[in-house]
């Protein structure tokens, strides 16, 4: 899938809730409407951005992918800010 | 609004004002509803001062936090010494003294629940979790702090252990039970660790 994006965050190595709480100071940096882009390795993050992302005011997850980088198994989210 | 009101007002003006004053009515529940209800806010009382559960309490409020929570740590009993920077001996009672003693100086000293074996177990817990590279305690509190976490130190029981004002970190919040409740009430979640 080719999502446009306005920003990467690389999390990878990360563990919670350190994935989370760098994406929302990345995504505080963003303008409304820009998205940002998070890899992470912690699996946890994948219920993590959807937990996020349902009850945080501003955010809106259009997309969560698996890939593989550099032969390690990622998790990527995309992340809108909305206002 | 418009026309349709305004006739049935030249009709019946009795009528109008029963619904005008049962909107009111409703428009007064309502604010008194809203008032009551709770928040995006998370309470949380840390009463151990074991280093397990104390970064459980932390990784809750900076991930609440991180979600646009308002987070509120109240530190009680054992709690107080996460966010103790030293001891202090003068001016203490005899068992005020023997409890400073005994107690960890700083949130670097927390044993954990399980399996401390004077302190061998935290130290390796420590190791372990920098090893997966887990923010260490000290790093979530300023993390916290960052995020706008509130710290309330328990004046009760900080006054019965003996804990000084000067043994605590700075920049914290006094306050007692009430000043707990009050955030509490207000918020959806609560918990006591």
């Amino acid at each position: 899938m080719n999502q446009p994006f306005d920003k990467l965050l690389d999390a990878r190595g990360m563990n919670c809730p350190m994935p989370l709480v760098n994406a929302r100071k990345e995504l505080g940096k963003l303008e409304p409407g820009q998205v940002l882009k998070v890899v992470a390795t912690d699996r946890g993050s994948i219920a993590d951005f959807q937990g996020w992302t349902k009850i945080a005011k501003n955010v809106e997850l259009l997309a969560q992918e698996n890939e593989t980088m550099d032969g390690v198994n990622v998790y990527v989210h995309y992340v809108k800010r909305t206002a | 609004m418009g026309a349709g009101f305004n006739i049935r007002a030249n009709e019946d003006p009795s009528r109008v004002q029963a619904l005008e004053e049962k909107v009111e009515g409703l428009v007064k529940r309502l604010e008194q509803l809203e008032e009551r209800s709770a928040e995006d806010r998370v309470a949380i009382v840390v009463f151990s001062g074991d280093l397990d559960r104390v970064l459980a309490a932390f990784v809750i409020a900076t991930g609440a936090a991180a979600m646009g929570q308002q987070v509120s740590m109240f530190f009680t009993f054992w709690g107080l010494s996460v966010l103790k920077k030293g001891t202090e001996f003068s001016g203490k009672t005899i068992s005020q003294k023997a409890m400073a003693l005994m107690s960890p100086g700083t949130s670097l000293d927390l044993p954990v629940s399980k399996m401390n074996y004077f302190g061998m177990g935290a130290k390796m817990l420590r190791g372990m979790m920098k090893h997966k590279n887990v923010s260490s305690l000290e790093d979530m509190i300023a993390l916290a702090r960052d995020l706008g976490v509130r710290m309330i130190a328990c004046e009760m029981s900080r006054d019965v252990m003996g804990i000084k004002e000067s043994e605590l970190v700075d920049a914290l919040e006094y306050g007692g039970v009430a000043s707990f409740l009050a955030d509490s009430l207000k918020s959806r979640t609560s918990l006591f660790i």
